[in-house]
This record gives C-alpha cells, sequence and structure tokens, in this order.
C-alpha cells in the first residue's frame, strides 16, 4: 500500500532529497565532462523552477509543454509542472512544426520548454497557428541572442524570477504540493498513432508511481542503479523507466553530450539498467557484424568461434541450467577473450537486466545477446497501460514470448483473438477525446489493446501481430505480415521490410537495406555506388536481398501454421522509408496501409507478372522542402520451399 | 550582420610579388575593418592565396606594407605573425592527419602555452593546470562547431567536411582577432555550405572576429560579406559592398573571360 506521503511524484521528489541528499541524481555530460546533480541541488533546482512559472502565471491543472533531447533541465521542469498541479506533455524532439502544432493545440499547451534554438524555431513557426502559446522558455542560449519575440525566456531568467519569488512567498510551493492529489494527471503522453492523429494519454500520479513501484520490486532497482537516458522524452517508456523509476528507487539518471554520441556516453557510464526498442539491439548488432568483417583472420576466426560455444551453450549458462563441463570451460575461455571485451566495448558490461519491447524482436537476435550473458528480456505494454502488462522474470525467458502478467495485471484474450488489459496502470482517459476513450476501455474497464495474442502452455502470452494487420490469405493461411517483416530484419542488410498479403493470392514485400551493412559488403566486393537509391539499385544488392527471404522462406516452411505465407516476390526500394515522410510512426513503426496506398503501383507490379515498375514519390528533405524522386525498380521472384508435414499446431 | 563595423584592422598597401618572372601581385591596397566580413574574390590564378600568404608571413612582397592594429610590420615569420593575433585555415588541410580531432585543436593553443618542456613532461603543478586550462577552452570550441561525436577520431579518416571544421576549430583554438580563410566551401555540397556558413557567422556574431575568406560560391560571398575585393591576373579591379561588386564592368569581363 501506499504511504499518504509519498503518493505523488512532488512528494516523492522531497523523499528522496530528505533521504538521500548527497547521493547523485542526474548527469550530463557538457563540455567533455559529466557534471552531476544530487538530489539536494535537483530538489532546489525545480524550487526555482516552480517558483518561476507560478510568478509567470502557471496555474494549476495548466499543461506545461517539454521539446527537446535529454537534458537535466528539462526533467527537471517537469517535475516543477507537476509541484504547480500541473501536467507536463512531453513532445518528440524530430517532429515537425506542423506535427508540433497538432499537439499544442490539442492539450491547449500556453507554457512550453525548448531546449534550443531548433526547437525554439519550431515554436515561433506554430506561433501564428496557435497564439495561445505565450511563454517559451529555452534551456540553451546559443544562437537565440538576437530573437526579440516577447514569448521567449531563457531559463536562467526563469528561475531568477523564481528564486526571487520564493524569497517573498516561502510558504507557497509546499502549499501547492500539498494541493497536488494522486488521483491527478501526472502526465499527457501522446502515442505514436499509426493510424490517424495522435492521442494524448492521460495517466494519474497514482498509476504512474504504482507501476514503478511495481518494477522497482521486480528487478530489485535500488540507489546504486545507472540509468543512461536517452530515449525521447515523449515515449512512455522514457517517462515511465526513468523519470518515475528514478522517483521511486533514487538511482542516477545519465544524459548523453548528444543523440550523435550515445554509444561513446554507454560506454562510459556502463549503465546496470537498459531498456532500448528491439531496433535499437538490431543496429548494435549490425555495427557490431561490420566490425567483425572488417577486423583481421585471427580476431574474425576466433570471434565465430565462441560465438558458435555461446551458441550452444550460453542461453543455459545465463539461466543456471546444466552444461557439460567442457562446455562451460570454453565458454568461460569465451568471456575472457571475446564476449567481455564485446561487452565492454559496447558499454553494457554492467547490465544486470536488458528490456526490450515496444514490437517483436526476432529469435536470433534475442539469442545474441542472451547467449553473451546480458540479460534480455522482453516486455509488452503500451502507452495506455503505463507499458506493464507482461514481463519475463529473470530465469524464465523465452525467446518468441512476452512472459506472463505482471503482479496486479489481468490479461483475458477475446474470441477475436485480441488482448485485453486491466490494471491500476489503465489510462485515466486520451485527453479530450471521451468519444476514442470509450472505445478503447470498455464498461468493465478492460483496455482494448489492438494486439492479436494467445497465451502458451508455460503462462507465458505470445504476440502475433497488430490484431487488425493480422489477416488471411485467399487460401485461409494465416498472414502475419510483422512476424515476416523481423524475420527479414533480423539480416543486417535489411533495414525495414513491408509485407503485403492479406486476402491475396500470395505474399509479396517491400525491402528497405540498411545503408551502412550494404554499403560495407559492397565496397568489400569493389561495388561503386554513388548513394543510396544507387546501390538499391544493383543487381547484386537484388541477389543479397533475395538469399536473405529465401533462409526466411526456409524457415517458414518449418511452420504448419505459417508455411503458406513464404515470400514469393518482392523489390528493393530506391528510398528509406521515413516518418518524416509518414511512412513510419516516429518510434519507427512501419505505417503498412499508408505504404500501400503511396506506392500503390509497386503493390501493383508484384501482384501482377511484371517484372519492372517505374514509381515517383513525393519526399520531404530534413530542412522541410519537398521533392519529387523517381526510380525504375525490378521485381524479384524469391524461390519458395515445401511447407513441413502438417502437426497439429496449438 | 550583428556587430558593428569598426576602423581597419588590417591595412594592406601597394603589395607587389613576384617569383621570379611570374608576377603574381601588382600594387594592390585593400583594408578590412574590425568586426568584418571581407571577401576577396577572382578568378583561378589572380592571386588570391599569395595575397594572404603575404598577410600571414609566408611570402614577403619585394614592394609594399602590411600594417595590423596600427603597425606596420617589418619583414616577420608566420609564427610572429600567428602570435600578433592572425590566424588561418588552408586550402589543401594541413591537419595533422593520424592525431585526433581534440589532439589537432590542442595544438591550435601551442602559442599560449607558457610552461617549459620539462613541467609538460612531468606533467605537474602549473603545466598541469595549464593543460586544463586549454582543454576547457577548446571544449567550448567543440561544443560551438558540434564536433563532439569525432573528438577521438583520428582525423584522417574523417569525411572533408568534417575535417574542415577541424581546420576551422584549430584556427578559432588560437583566439585570433582576425582569420584568414583559404577556400573554407571547397569540394562541400549544399548541406555543408550552409553549416560552415553558419559557423563563419556564429564567429563573426558570437566573438567578434574580422574574417578575410577567399571564396569561388558567388552566392555565399554575396550573402556573407560586407565587403568584397575582386583581383584578377595580380590586380585589384574592384572593391566595395557585393552589390556595387556585382555590376561592376570590370568584375563581369575577368569571370567571363575577355581578353585583355
Amino acid at each position: 500500500m501506499q504511504e499518504a506521503s509519498t503518493d505523488t511524484f512532488p512528494r516523492l521528489l522531497l523523499k528522496q532529497a530528505g533521504t538521500r541528499p548527497d547521493r547523485p541524481a542526474i548527469r550530463e555530460k557538457d563540455l567533455g565532462i559529466w557534471q552531476t546533480w544530487t538530489w539536494a541541488q535537483v530538489a532546489e533546482e525545480v524550487r526555482s523552477l516552480a517558483c518561476g512559472l507560478a510568478a509567470q502565471g502557471f496555474r494549476r491543472g495548466d499543461r506545461l509543454g517539454i521539446v527537446g533531447d535529454n537534458r537535466p533541465r528539462l526533467y527537471w521542469s517537469m517535475m516543477a509542472a507537476q509541484c504547480l498541479g500541473g501536467v507536463p506533455v512531453p513532445l518528440y524532439q524530430d517532429a515537425v512544426a506542423g506535427e508540433m502544432a497538432f499537439v499544442l493545440q490539442d492539450a491547449e499547451i500556453e507554457f512550453a520548454v525548448a531546449e534550443d534554438q531548433e526547437q525554439v524555431d519550431k515554436l515561433l513557426e506554430v506561433l501564428p497557428q496557435w497564439p495561445r502559446l505565450r511563454h517559451i522558455y529555452f534551456d540553451d542560449p546559443r544562437g537565440l541572442r538576437h530573437y526579440l519575440q516577447t514569448e521567449l525566456m531563457s531559463l536562467d531568467n526563469l528561475q531568477a524570477i523564481g528564486r526571487d519569488f520564493a524569497g517573498r512567498n516561502p510558504e507557497f510551493l509546499p502549499q501547492e504540493i500539498d494541493k497536488v492529489q494522486a488521483s491527478d494527471v501526472a502526465v499527457i503522453l501522446y502515442t505514436s498513432g499509426t493510424t490517424g492523429h495522435p492521442k494524448g494519454v492521460s495517466q494519474t500520479h497514482s498509476a504512474m508511481i504504482h507501476t514503478a513501484r511495481v518494477l522497482v520490486a521486480f528487478d530489485g532497482i535500488a540507489e546504486g542503479d545507472d540509468l543512461l537516458c536517452y530515449l525521447p522524452m515523449a515515449w512512455v517508456g522514457d517517462f515511465l523507466y526513468s523519470y518515475a523509476q528514478v522517483h521511486v528507487a533514487g538511482f542516477c539518471l545519465n544524459c548523453p553530450e548528444s543523440p550523435d554520441t550515445v554509444m561513446t556516453d554507454l560506454r562510459e557510464i556502463g549503465p546496470t539498467y537498459f531498456f532500448a526498442p528491439p531496433r535499437i539491439y538490431e543496429n548494435i548488432l549490425t555495427q557490431v557484424m561490420i566490425r567483425i568483417e572488417d577486423a583481421g583472420w585471427t580476431k574474425r576466426r576466433m570471434f565465430h568461434a565462441f560465438m558458435g560455444v555461446a551458441k550452444r551453450v550460453g542461453m543455459k549458462i545465463l539461466e543456471g541450467r546444466r552444461a557439460p563441463a567442457l562446455d562451460r570451460l570454453l565458454y568461460r575461455l569465451g568471456e575472457t577473450l571475446v564476449y567481455g571485451p564485446l561487452k565492454n566495448v559496447l558499454g553494457l558490461s554492467r547490465i544486470r537486466v536488458a528490456y526490450t519491447g515496444g514490437e517483436a524482436i526476432g529469435p536470433d537476435l534475442f539469442d545474441f545477446y542472451r547467449s553473451i550473458g546480458i540479460n534480455l528480456k522482453q516486455l509488452y505494454g503500451m502507452t495506455e497501460t503505463c507499458v506493464t502488462v507482461c514481463m519475463q522474470p529473470s530465469g524464465d525467458v523465452k525467446l518468441d514470448t512476452v512472459g506472463p502478467p505482471m503482479p496486479g495485471v489481468e490479461v483475458r484474450i477475446a474470441g477475436s483473438g485480441e488482448v485485453l488489459v486491466r490494471s491500476p496502470g489503465v489510462m485515466k482517459e486520451y485527453y479530450n477525446r471521451p468519444d476514442a476513450t470509450r472505445e478503447a476501455v470498455d464498461a468493465e474497464g478492460f483496455f482494448h489493446t489492438g494486439d492479436a495474442g494467445y497465451f502458451d502452455a508455460d503462462g507465458h502470452l505470445k504476440i502475433i501481430d497488430r490484431a487488425k494487420d493480422v489477416g488471411r490469405l485467399a487460401d485461409g493461411t494465416l498472414f502475419a505480415p510483422k512476424y515476416l517483416e523481423n524475420k527479414l530484419k533480423f539480416f543486417p542488410y535489411i533495414r525495414e521490410a513491408v509485407c503485403f498479403g492479406d486476402r491475396r493470392d500470395k505474399v509479396c514485400a517491400f525491402v528497405n537495406i540498411d545503408m551502412a551493412a550494404v554499403g560495407n559488403w559492397a565496397e568489400k566486393r569493389n561495388l561503386p555506388y554513388s548513394g543510396y537509391a544507387d546501390l538499391a539499385g544493383k543487381a547484386e544488392v537484388r541477389e543479397l536481398v533475395r538469399e536473405c527471404v529465401e533462409k526466411v522462406n526456409r524457415d517458414l516452411a518449418q511452420d504448419a501454421t505459417l508455411g503458406n505465407s513464404q515470400i514469393r516476390r518482392f523489390l528493393v526500394l530506391h528510398k528509406e522509408l521515413d516518418a518524416d515522410d509518414g511512412e513510419l510512426t516516429r518510434t519507427r513503426k512501419v505505417r503498412r496501409r499508408f505504404i500501400g496506398e503511396k506506392y500503390e503501383s509497386l503493390v501493383h507490379a508484384l501482384y501482377s507478372a511484371e517484372a519492372r515498375c517505374h514509381v515517383e514519390t513525393q519526399m520531404r528533405f530534413e530542412d522541410g522542402r519537398t521533392g519529387t524522386v523517381s526510380a525504375d525498380l525490378e521485381v524479384v521472384d524469391a524461390k519458395t520451399f515445401d511447407v513441413a508435414a502438417a502437426r497439429k499446431a496449438a | 550582420m550583428g556587430r558593428s563595423v569598426g576602423g581597419p584592422i588590417l591595412e594592406v598597401e601597394g603589395i607587389s610579388l613576384s617569383f621570379g618572372g611570374v608576377v603574381a601581385l601588382q600594387a594592390v591596397s585593400l583594408d578590412a575593418r574590425e568586426h568584418e566580413i571581407r571577401a576577396i574574390i577572382g578568378p583561378n590564378g589572380a592571386g588570391k592565396s599569395s595575397l594572404l600568404n603575404v598577410i600571414n608571413g609566408f611570402y614577403h612582397p619585394q614592394k609594399g606594407s602590411v600594417s595590423f592594429k596600427g603597425r606596420k610590420r617589418r619583414r616577420v615569420d608566420p609564427h610572429e605573425v600567428a602570435q600578433q593575433g592572425i590566424a588561418r585555415t588552408f586550402q589543401n588541410i594541413a591537419l595533422f592527419r593520424g592525431m585526433t580531432a581534440l589532439d589537432n585543436l590542442m595544438t591550435g593553443r601551442t602559442l599560449k602555452m607558457k610552461s617549459n618542456f620539462l613541467h609538460q613532461v612531468v606533467y605537474w603543478g602549473a603545466a598541469r593546470r595549464e593543460e586544463l586550462e586549454h582543454r576547457a577552452k577548446v571544449e567550448e570550441i567543440i561544443d560551438f562547431l558540434e564536433i563532439q561525436h569525432i573528438r577521438r577520431t583520428p582525423v584522417g579518416q574523417l569525411p572533408y567536411g568534417l575535417q574542415k571544421r577541424v581546420e576551422l576549430g584549430r584556427a578559432l583554438a588560437a583566439e585570433p582577432d582576425l582569420l584568414l580563410l583559404d577556400e573554407p566551401m571547397a569540394g562541400m555540397n549544399i548541406e555543408e555550405k550552409q553549416d560552415m556558413c553558419r559557423f563563419i557567422l556564429d564567429v563573426n556574431d558570437q566573438f567578434g572576429t574580422t574574417i578575410v575568406l577567399i571564396e569561388h560560391d558567388m552566392s555565399v560571398v554575396m550573402d556573407l560579406s560586407d565587403r568584397v575585393a575582386v583581383l584578377d591576373y595580380g590586380r585589384k579591379i574592384a572593391d566595395g559592398t557585393p552589390e556595387e561588386v556585382r555590376h561592376h564592368r570590370a568584375v563581369i569581363d575577368a569571370y567571363l573571360g575577355v581578353a585583355h
């Protein structure tokens, strides 16, 4: 049960500042050095920010927009807003002005905190559409010296105003903090919406804190832990794992110097707890494989030999199961020669628990990390449920499930196969969208996740795909596009894939190559190329992708249920699918229907007998201008295999 | 531009430079005012780099004088010129290819290092303090030029655009009053050029550094500079604001290649 004195974030902050004032609370790498702030210092900074906001007219219930990379002062701004009974609304830092305009208008945001000139510029661009944004505070003053807009003020100034206000009204802030209830909304997080406009998920203090307590107990998180906050602040994962957990457990957050330096900063901090979407684990593995290919003969042989050992016994050893003594010895040797140094270079040496979720992860990718001793586990959840629905406990980890339901969470499978969830973490509502809220949360309090899944024999939930995406081929075979796409994306050469097949006679796919991996591959074969489109158009690259597709087909042929959904034809896209063009969401999930419509001519070419197709697409450059890109693409037929004799599937 | 332009900080008068029979510069005079961005343009072989080398102290003109900060200078060596507060970048990049970006920037601080060799070997006391001060200053420049992610990468492995940025950083590390840039945009694509323009403007705006740059890209020159001087065959044929120069008959002829 939660003590009354610590059931809101502001009260938790005060408790941490009281219990461990000199322990590090947050670090940031700035000008080459890691700067640290203790809990006492953080409380002081938050006080001045909160009083500054109050002096500027911020009232209980007001929303505070936050946009930028992970920076201590942005986190403190969230805390400050909550101290006044307000609601922080973080925005994605790579959103374009139009997307920001939507959130600002939807959440009716009048106060915003921006990291730097880039974010300020975007907010100013939106101002004519949403003139109610009257206050924009910025953290990094660089480039802003000549900006004359009256809405702008530096956070330094705000804090000075705040200190002055606090001096004259010492009782103000403690009183405001007392007024905050656990049932108040603590944050509004906009879902990245694969269809339609984003919706603002309102989560209360009690929902988030309760969930954080459950997580902290689950993995034994304590004050000595370190976490690198590099995931977008607008994503529920960062709010829960960084912000909420640190309030409950009192460990230390670390903010990287810049998005480009995350890998080096990871190495310098060596976090003990790590969360990343499968994509990041994929990227890390791709980087490793590329660098192994570049290494000398001895290192390459050593790597492949010991990875073989790891594949055989690594997971057994991690899970404490029995393994032959000789293999154990070899694994120990491998740890010294290969796995240890590898983990060190990646910054993953001190990991006690590593999680992944948000999307299904390819089994081979999962195996790789666990086999070298990284306790990687899967979890399942969404913004609307404070993430936490199912998580795998250490010791009960399986490859293609997401684990059993967490304590306090009820999971039910509807007749249609849809997963329904009821827990203290279910959202209060979609902000200002009672219709959407009613659709999502039924009368019994169950949230409809929109995912299709089932429980396996061990009580683990297995997610197949989005419920509305799981389809059937014309002959009735189960068609789970995500499942197929994941199998393709395991190959380092394939960055993204989109599969089509619902109600059609066969499965076909678009493929995006990974520029770094394929570029490297091409250079090794003295194949010149001038850019992404040129590389993607090469016949040799198509062959490379065909080999990958055929390997996936061979795997699928082993599965009775999915055997007939092998990929018969595919093409390699000339441009990378991008969130800026609306093809991916901001968390890099594929928007299948949008892509199908945008590239209709290509889909048509796949399903007819055409060998070639011309395409012209609109794309948006990074500075906002649009342009047209055209290309001639070749359609490739892939070999398929006989399906293994049907066994009764579960 | 944000800064208000002051009086002349650099005055070059009647410079004539020849290499044997080849006349590189003929009676060239121009000045650069404090806090301004001055461009020198002209067709290839006009003598622009030679002029920069004269200002820098690499070449010694047969005739004419150079005054910096009001003092006419005698025949000086490049390192003395550097000490007076002039820094430059090179057309073909003169970085130490095997050293990291950070170390290259640190070499830019050489003239400001005061502790002696023995102290530095032992890394004790004053030498250590000085090293930390220099490192702090260099980190500010790394932050300014947004090159944190390549701090420890050997410069030889960097793409061309980033090498040019590191070279600019090294020049900035010397905290110069006058910065000479020799074709800073050469070989860059549009995005890199935009970045470099932004940095040059920021340097002029934030640090107040006077900048003299040689450049071929006309749009860059017109956008960036306060005043432009045009050289052709070793002579100055025009001098004024970008607008004035653009419409000058002699300049148009020089670029179109009218025989004269």
